[in-house]
């Protein structure tokens, strides 16, 4: 509904905007300039914006100690992993719900959505019973089943609103000229699938990256995936906050990168196609 | 399109996804239960029975059961009133016409991607610590006394990290909802004198209601579980100030390790959950039929 208005108002808006985001976004840019300072001018009081003394001493320090690889590598593998074990589960569901409606079909989107608002600390204690009695607790793959489970309906829900908009004509018109069904979904289907199958890897990777229940409950030292690593990354009197800020920065950087080429689809995917 | 052979082919298409969510509901569902009317803490095993309902009218009699509960919907209300009201204001502010619109939607959706427990970190240190903390610095600066947030204000500080965390979400949907506005009304609406309080009570508000039901379904339902933001700052303290019911279970199930309370808490988690789920279905088989 943008309108023309004159240059000076322009001038204006954009100025009241910028401050806005700017103030919004102002606590990620803090931390990562806090990143780059010593421990002695990270706390100064009052605080700079311009130290004198940059370093990458922080980012080596955390790097080397406390195991800060293995914690970024096993985020890295549960949530890249859980979200494609989802996507194997959830594409061909999704695809005959889109493509061969059911009278049921609705229910059942909805039933799977359901299951998304159970309280997960409700459901603490089997889970950690039974992961323990699997031997799957504290290990990769544990993490990986339970947030494949945890995001399967928003992957179902994603790729189903992405699918239905693939017009079914497209596909009888390729049957008439005698395409076969492999043929049919290799040439046709999965080429107009894939745009919308690759929002959905990006924000569920998105999601179970971020994950900050199963993550700390059903690890303790050999699956812990940065989520852990934050969250018990404690000492006080604020000696740490430029190699905390480092941590911090190493945690959020990849994700925040691979949000903003995504940010586009997050609206449709999270709404579930309901706002486009 | 839809002969018989495709549809058995369909059905065996979906069977996988609702075999693995139906397993994942039903059998920790089915332990819960039974579990909360047992005798089960992990620190005295072998003394093991049934106990009825004492696991939950244990829950019902501790003060802090009270407060957890309304401490669960302050979060869910506050976070919804300010991310709303505040998304829907930043909306309209960036809607207008600005240089840069794609830059400004890329710092503004940043928060949304920063996990849990490293913004309830930066905001617990960087921002709020009553020494080191940049608020600390300005009250300095202003002669007032730094403001102890976490130990004085535990839920205000919660309510306020977590809203900054959402903001960005609902911000996004409603700018998107905004954008598919017809300008050609707002400019008829004008002509004919309507003021822009009015163009935006009766105009734009009505078109962003669908938005707005969106983001408070999606919000809640993340909302209802929030746990790292408490985890990494109060730990549910000072006392129990800032405990939620998923915070005081989670106390039950691995501090006090008493299994038994801390499922029957689980049930109550579950009863409640649903109940609000029932009226967010609602309006969702409205507002999702896409």
């Amino acid at each position: 509904m943008a309108r023309a208005v004159s240059t000076r108002r322009k001038v204006f808006y954009t100025a009241a905007a910028w401050s806005v985001a700017l103030l919004i976004f102002f606590p990620v840019f803090w931390t990562i300039l806090t990143s780059f300072k010593t421990e002695a001018s990270a706390v100064a009081s009052p605080p700079q914006l311009f130290s004198a003394d940059w370093t990458l001493d922080n980012y080596a320090e955390v790097w080397g100690r406390s195991d800060y690889p293995r914690f970024f590598w096993n985020s890295v593998v549960i949530s890249v992993g859980s979200t494609l074990l989802g996507l194997i589960i959830a594409i061909p569901a999704a695809w005959s719900m889109a493509f061969v409606p059911g009278n049921r079909t609705k229910d059942l989107l909805m039933w799977m959505l359901s299951t998304k608002m159970m309280p997960a600390a409700a459901v603490l204690i089997p889970m950690y019973l039974i992961f323990q009695r699997t031997g799957l607790f504290d290990t990769r793959t544990g993490l990986v089943l339970a947030l494949m489970l945890m995001n399967l309906p928003v992957i179902v829900w994603m790729l189903y609103t992405y699918f239905k908009e693939i017009p079914s004509e497209i596909l009888e018109a390729a049957r008439m000229d005698g395409a076969s069904l492999g043929k049919e979904i290799i040439y046709v289907l999965t080429p107009m699938a894939i745009p919308g199958i690759a929002s959905t890897m990006l924000l569920n990777i998105i999601l179970a990256w971020n994950e900050a229940f199963w993550t700390i409950t059903l690890t303790t030292v050999n699956a812990a995936p940065l989520s852990a690593f934050i969250a018990s990354f404690s000492a006080p009197q604020g000696l740490f906050y430029a190699k905390l800020s480092a941590a911090s920065t190493m945690a959020i950087a990849p994700i925040l990168i691979l949000g903003w080429f995504s940010q586009k689809q997050l609206v449709r995917g999270l709404t579930f196609g309901a706002v486009k | 399109m839809a002969t018989q052979s495709s549809r058995a082919a369909a059905r065996l298409m979906v069977a996988p996804s609702v075999i693995v969510l139906f397993i994942w509901m039903i059998v920790p569902l089915a332990m819960t239960i039974w579990f909360s009317f047992r005798l089960y803490r992990l620190l005295s095993p072998e003394r093991t029975g049934w106990v009825g309902f004492r696991n939950y009218s244990w829950f019902f009699n501790s003060p802090d059961f009270w407060l957890a509960i309304s401490n669960t919907l302050l979060l869910v209300g506050g976070v919804l009133a300010i991310t709303i009201v505040l998304g829907v204001l930043i909306a309209l502010l960036i809607d207008l016409p600005v240089w840069g619109q794609g830059p400004l939607r890329i710092l503004v959706i940043s928060p949304f991607f920063v996990m849990p427990p490293v913004a309830a970190s930066i905001w617990e240190n960087l921002f709020m610590h009553p020494q080191n903390g940049m608020f600390a610095s300005f009250a300095q600066g202003l002669g007032m006394k730094p403001i102890l947030f976490m130990e004085s204000y535990p839920m205000s500080s919660v309510i306020f990290i977590v809203s900054w965390e959402w903001l960005p979400f609902a911000t996004l949907i409603l700018l998107t909802a905004l954008q598919s506005l017809s300008s050609e009304q707002l400019e008829a609406a004008e002509m004919d004198g309507a003021s822009a309080i009015s163009r935006f009570r009766y105009i734009v508000l009505p078109h962003m209601t669908r938005a707005i039901t969106v983001v408070i379904l999606i919000q809640t339902i993340f909302l209802l579980g929030i746990f790292g933001e408490i985890f990494t700052t109060t730990q549910g303290g000072p006392g129990s100030a800032s405990t939620t019911l998923p915070y005081m279970i989670y106390k039950q199930a691995v501090i006090a390790k008493d299994i038994g309370r801390a499922a029957a808490g689980g049930i109550i988690a579950v009863i409640l959950a649903n109940i609000v789920a029932y009226f967010l279905m609602r309006s969702m088989g409205k507002n999702l039929d896409a």
